[in-house]
């Protein structure tokens, strides 16, 4: 603990590289998983191959996959951002795809029967009732994004990781407990928020 | 009402057929003419087409072959979302939209057409007013907070909201109890009278097309069987098939018709 005490600073250097990692793949992620889950839900066919073959980008091991991703794109920030825009879109598309399937045939059909457009219908009726799924799609991605993004460290993108890591190859056991501790606390402040926002989009 | 509401619009189904990518035939070669202002009624049992006849009206479902004009115009001509948004749909599980008010549901179509707040906002209450619904008490209520028969006079609320000449009901009443199913028929044929709208409702309850159609058009295995007056069709089916569809309480429907007779004679 006395790390943390004596170097409040660094401590919240990497927390903000943490957090910024973090929020920036999952930005880009929603990007690409929301037109896959739309895919996904309206072509049952192509969005279980798409699930898929997430699936199995999902299940590589985070260490192996920085180690290929690294052989291609070099060290780096934007090297762990490819990496937890993938691992998040299993999650996502899954959840976005889901969250569309669940809206009622019913509200489908009155939708369609009073003359929306596709795209209106999407934006108006089935994304606000597949939000409570989407949103705890995102509640699940994004605690996960925090974990991955600790063993991005090694891969020189910093965050919390870089202090673990340096507790390591210093045996500094303060090191390696404050930067775990901060990477916990973070995790579950982003679930317990994510939490309450799934609450609220669930409430109708 | 705003009096600028127009009256209904004409139907012609024109050897209308439709038959699914597996061969299945749903409709075959109805020819059929439904008169402005006119409530008909598709009665028929379950698989019988009738759901899939009123639903290339409004394009939810494209005929194979034959057209269908609305006010001599063939419905294909025009884009499918616009031609909707002037034909009022009501179904049997309602859908009302879950995460909206009542009254951002009735609001809806107006809303997708491009009135503005204040038009919308009067339109909604006018309309709650018509299917007795208190503005005051439901307008705000979400679809959950309200009965099985509520919603769907909310329902039929929304479909009329942009003023359509043609409303299409697919058994909007067949999920609520018969007491409140009853009160339902009461006001559709009141807003009938009162909006002169052209209504197309299918049904497989007899009493049901019976009490509610200036015609009913009974519809068997996909085809016309019978498109007559109520009383015609009760005294003088056209076959077998609609009278053992109509004919078990035949006498006892001629007693029940009186009632509904009398209230259409009623300005």
């Amino acid at each position: 603990m006395t790390f943390i005490l004596r170097h409040p600073e660094i401590i919240a250097m990497r927390f903000g590289e943490h957090v910024l990692l973090t929020l920036v793949s999952l930005a880009i992620a929603l990007i690409i998983a929301f037109p896959l889950g739309v895919l996904a839900a309206r072509r049952p066919r192509a969005g279980a191959i798409t699930l898929g073959i997430l699936n199995v980008i999902y299940t590589i091991p985070s260490l192996a996959l920085l180690a290929i991703l690294v052989a291609i794109f070099g060290l780096g920030m934007p090297t762990a951002v490819i990496a937890l825009v993938a691992y998040a879109q299993m999650i996502l598309v899954r959840n976005v795809a889901e969250g569309l399937r669940g809206v009622s045939p019913a509200v489908l059909d009155a939708a369609d029967g009073l003359g929306f457009t596709p795209f209106a219908r999407l934006v108006q009726v089935e994304i606000p009732l597949a939000l409570p799924a989407i949103v705890g799609g995102i509640r699940i991605a994004t605690v996960s994004l925090i974990g991955i993004a600790t063993v991005a460290a090694w891969i020189d993108a910093g965050g919390l990781g870089a202090i673990v890591f340096e507790g390591l190859h210093q045996d500094d056991p303060d090191k390696i407990v404050a930067g775990s501790l901060a990477a916990v606390v973070l995790a579950l402040a982003a679930d317990a928020v994510l939490r309450v926002a799934e609450r609220w989009t669930a409430r109708a | 009402m705003d009096s600028s509401a127009p009256s209904g619009a004409r139907i012609e189904l024109r050897g209308v057929g439709v038959t699914y990518a597996g061969g299945s035939v749903a409709v075959r070669d109805v020819d059929l003419t439904i008169a402005a202002g006119e409530f008909a009624v598709f009665l028929g049992p379950s698989g019988s087409g009738k759901s899939t006849l009123l639903r290339t009206i409004n394009r939810l479902i494209e005929p194979t072959s034959g057209a269908v004009f609305i006010d001599d115009v063939d419905v294909r001509t025009l884009d499918p979302v616009v031609l909707r948004r002037g034909i009022g749909y009501v179904i049997q599980a309602v859908g009302l939209f879950p995460h909206l008010t009542i009254g951002a549901n009735v609001g809806v179509v107006p809303a997708l057409v491009g009135w503005d707040r204040a038009r919308i906002a009067r339109r909604v209450d006018d309309l709650l007013a018509l299917v007795r619904l208190d503005p005051a008490i439901y307008r705000d209520r979400y679809p959950r907070q309200l009965s099985g028969g509520e919603q769907q006079r909310a329902g039929v609320a929304r479909a009329l909201a942009a003023q359509p000449r043609v409303l299409l009901m697919d058994e909007p009443f067949g999920a609520v109890d018969a007491i409140v199913r009853a009160s339902l028929q009461d006001e559709i044929r009141r807003i009938h009278r009162e909006l002169g709208t052209t209504i197309v409702f299918v049904t497989h309850d007899v009493d049901e097309a019976l009490r509610l159609a200036d015609r009913v058009v009974v519809i068997a295995a996909g085809a016309v069987a019978q498109a007559d007056v109520p009383q015609r069709v009760l005294e003088a089916p056209a076959d077998e098939t609609v009278r053992s569809l109509v004919g078990i309480d035949a006498e006892s429907r001629q007693f029940a018709l009186e009632r509904p007779l009398l209230e259409r004679e009623t300005p």
